[in-house]
């Protein structure tokens, strides 16, 4: 499980959720979403600057289950790619 | 009228009407997010004292209830939809704030608000506090799950924050009732109106985080630990293996549970009809009166509450489920296959109990919060192959196919035939959810959000008071239909009298009914006979076999007789054609009455039945033609 997505990334690309792997880390940065999904991701605690962290995932790595606000919360992949991040740690596993 | 303790008494007085006056019931909403605890507090409060009803013109449930205060007077308890914020987006924020602000006709505005906020998640929770204290009503904060919150290290200070909010604040733990006497003493009391020092504006989402934070701060809220025990058993039920062989694991004993475990109990219910219908019979002189109460009483009524059981079961299984915190877990699970059809992972346990029987499979999409997909699983839930087409099947397969050996021991004909009929009305559901997804129900991209709550015990209080829910619900609501049905089609049956007696079956009004609708099913195969066995299975669909074998004129439970019967009346091919139909057609007035109640209105259910009835017609017509 060493995959260390984002070096793998060239610097353009924009890091989401799903390059997350289980216990990684990231702050939030922006959702590209439309106005009333975003508000409803927001009340769910997914604001801009908070902590997400990868953690389980249904079998096949879809839905992924996100740490957030002190909630968990399952996103699939299609939401959590709308989801950008910057990176602050990997899992040390 | 001044005393209103009595919960049978009350709801006959017409409140909704009546000015407010200080003889009736203060009425208090209870609102809150999901996965809060709301539900357990209603239960608490209102115990069996609490009715359930649609919102006036939607599908939103409303419960209600009577809570009596310790000086013997009593509060209307309104159980509002679970919400995370109050702008009227969805159609139960739209409900929760129009009760609120009493601009719902029909319901009274709240006198008080009783807010519950999940106290081991306390930040993000707060944030509806926000919109609830700026509609000046007075309201109690609610802070829920206290044991939770202490056995996990995490602490506040309860006038620290109560003084901020400008609210009394209550922890309590509404499993346990520790603290409850703060919430009777706040039903009780004098409410103050709220007097927050500060509200943030309350369309900035993260402006109202941030004063949810700051709320916190002032109130030196330490969050608990993360729960542990939600972590470990997620490592074995999320595991990439474990997790699904657990799935399996429930699925197998759900599915065994309502259809084998069932079984004794279900005959213990027919015995009861059928022993108490023939002790009344003998008693009542009158034959016409003696095969009424035959009909109404054991066939009718019996064949309705037969299915309770199931109902009581399944709904055991979802309250445990859903109250334990694992149904979120399944349906984790079950998203991604289900996103191929274009449902969700919730949409799996409804039709997955569709198999026993469509009524209590769709009382169950009421887990499915977003309304597009639980109206398409409620409109492709009947395809599954419920208990009441096994026994037709049954008898037609043994009927026409020979029971061969197919593949070894391991497969006969009659078996094969058996799962092919299973999985032609699979396909038929795949595909009509497809069709649904892909147009009038079509999701508007609106994210799949599921929220994992912590693992807790579910109470046998909570539970048992679902099952007399639902069964009060299944009873009153399906139980009426099917008595007037079968008392209908048993007139039908007895009409014209011939010399005050009932006429031979292709005389009475059924027969000519039979004999009119004829050259609709000739194309089919079908010949008059046939033709009532389907005008009374619109009842339920295992009533062809007793009317065919009245019909005949033997014993329904003389089975070879009636398969020599039907041989004589079907060719092959119109035997395949009557498979099909049953397949596709909605042949249960149970069924449709329980859409209507759940969609609404008769829209949904009119048009799954002319669906389904159109299918059912095309698919025979065409398997009669090319089997011919």
């Amino acid at each position: 499980m060493q995959l260390d997505v984002n070096k793998s990334l060239p610097e353009t690309i924009v890091a989401t959720l799903v390059d997350l792997r289980r216990g990684d880390a990231a702050v939030l940065d922006r959702i590209d979403l439309p106005g009333e999904d975003a508000r409803r991701l927001m009340e769910l605690g997914f604001l801009p600057g908070a902590t997400v962290v990868a953690g389980q995932s249904a079998p096949g790595g879809d839905p992924r289950v996100f740490r957030v606000d002190g909630s968990e919360i399952a996103l699939r992949r299609e939401t959590a790619r709308r989801l950008q991040v910057r990176p602050t740690k990997k899992a040390t596993r | 009228m001044s005393e209103c303790g009595d919960g049978r008494a009350c709801p006959t007085v017409p409140e909704m009407e009546l000015p407010q006056s200080a003889a009736l019931p203060k009425t208090v909403a209870l609102i809150g997010p999901p996965n809060s605890g709301k539900t357990t507090l209603f239960n608490r409060l209102t115990g069996l004292r609490q009715k359930v009803a649609n919102f006036p013109g939607v599908t939103v449930e409303q419960h209600s209830g009577l809570a009596e205060l310790p000086d013997g007077r009593a509060a209307r308890i309104v159980d509002l939809p679970g919400v995370y914020g109050l702008s009227p987006r969805s159609e139960d924020e739209r409900i929760a704030h129009d009760v609120l602000t009493g601009a719902r006709p029909g319901t009274r505005k709240p006198e008080a608000i009783l807010l519950v906020l999940d106290s081991t998640n306390l930040h993000r929770h707060l944030m509806l506090a926000a919109p609830i204290l700026s509609l000046g009503v007075p309201t109690l904060v609610i802070l829920n799950m206290a044991d939770d919150l202490r056995s996990r290290g995490g602490h506040l200070d309860l006038p620290a924050l109560a003084a901020r909010l400008g609210a009394p604040v209550a922890l309590i733990s509404a499993r346990q009732g520790e603290g409850m006497e703060r919430v009777w003493e706040f039903l009780a009391g004098a409410m103050p109106l709220p007097e927050p020092t500060e509200l943030p504006v309350l369309q900035d989402v993260p402006k109202c985080r941030q004063w949810a934070g700051r709320m916190g701060a002032h109130a030196s809220y330490r969050p608990p630990a993360p729960p542990q025990w939600t972590r470990r058993l997620d490592s074995v039920f999320l595991h990439p293996i474990g997790g699904p062989l657990v799935f399996a694991a429930v699925v197998v004993l759900v599915f065994q549970t309502i259809f084998s475990y069932a079984r004794p109990l279900m005959d213990g219910v027919t015995w009861g009809f059928e022993t108490s219908g023939n002790w009344f019979a003998d008693r009542i002189p009158w034959p016409l009166v003696r095969s009424l109460v035959e009909v109404v009483w054991v066939k009718g009524a019996g064949s309705v509450i037969v299915f309770l059981p199931q109902v009581l079961l399944l709904y055991m299984f979802i309250g445990v489920l859903e109250d334990s915190g694992y149904l979120a877990r399944a349906a984790l699970i079950a998203d991604r296959t289900m996103a191929r059809v274009g449902l969700q992972g919730k949409s799996f346990i409804p039709l997955l109990s569709a198999y026993a029987c469509a009524v209590p499979a769709i009382m169950a999409t009421r887990t499915i919060e977003n309304k597009r997909d639980r109206f398409a699983t409620i409109l492709i839930a009947p395809f599954m192959t419920c208990s009441a087409r096994l026994p037709v099947y049954l008898l037609i397969v043994a009927a026409f196919i020979p029971d061969r050996p197919l593949l070894g021991r391991f497969m006969s004909t009659g078996t094969a035939a058996m799962l092919g009929l299973y999985l032609l009305g699979f396909v038929a559901a795949v595909v009509t959810a497809r069709i649904l997804k892909s147009s009038i129900l079509r999701t508007h991209r609106t994210p799949f959000l599921l929220e994992m709550p912590s693992y807790r015990w579910p109470t046998w209080k909570s539970i048992g008071l679902r099952l007399v829910d639902r069964g009060k619900v299944f009873l009153r609501r399906v139980g009426t239909v099917i008595l007037v049905v079968t008392a209908a089609l048993f007139v039908l049956t007895q009409l014209p009298l011939v010399h005050g007696a009932a006429p031979p079956i292709e005389n009475s009004l059924a027969g000519t009914l039979g004999r009119t609708i004829e050259p609709v099913i000739r194309p089919l195969g079908f010949n008059w006979k046939i033709g009532i066995g389907l005008i009374t299975s619109l009842a339920s669909r295992e009533t062809i076999i007793s009317s065919l074998g009245s019909i005949y004129g033997m014993d329904p439970s003389n089975k070879a007789g009636l398969r020599q019967a039907l041989r004589r009346d079907l060719t092959p091919a119109g035997a395949l054609a009557l498979l099909i139909f049953f397949a596709f057609a909605m042949q249960c007035i149970s069924s449709i009455a329980v859409v209507r109640r759940e969609t609404g209105g008769w829209k949904w259910p009119a048009l799954q039945f002319a669906y389904m009835s159109v299918l059912a017609y095309a698919g025979a017509f065409l398997a009669f033609h090319i089997a011919r």
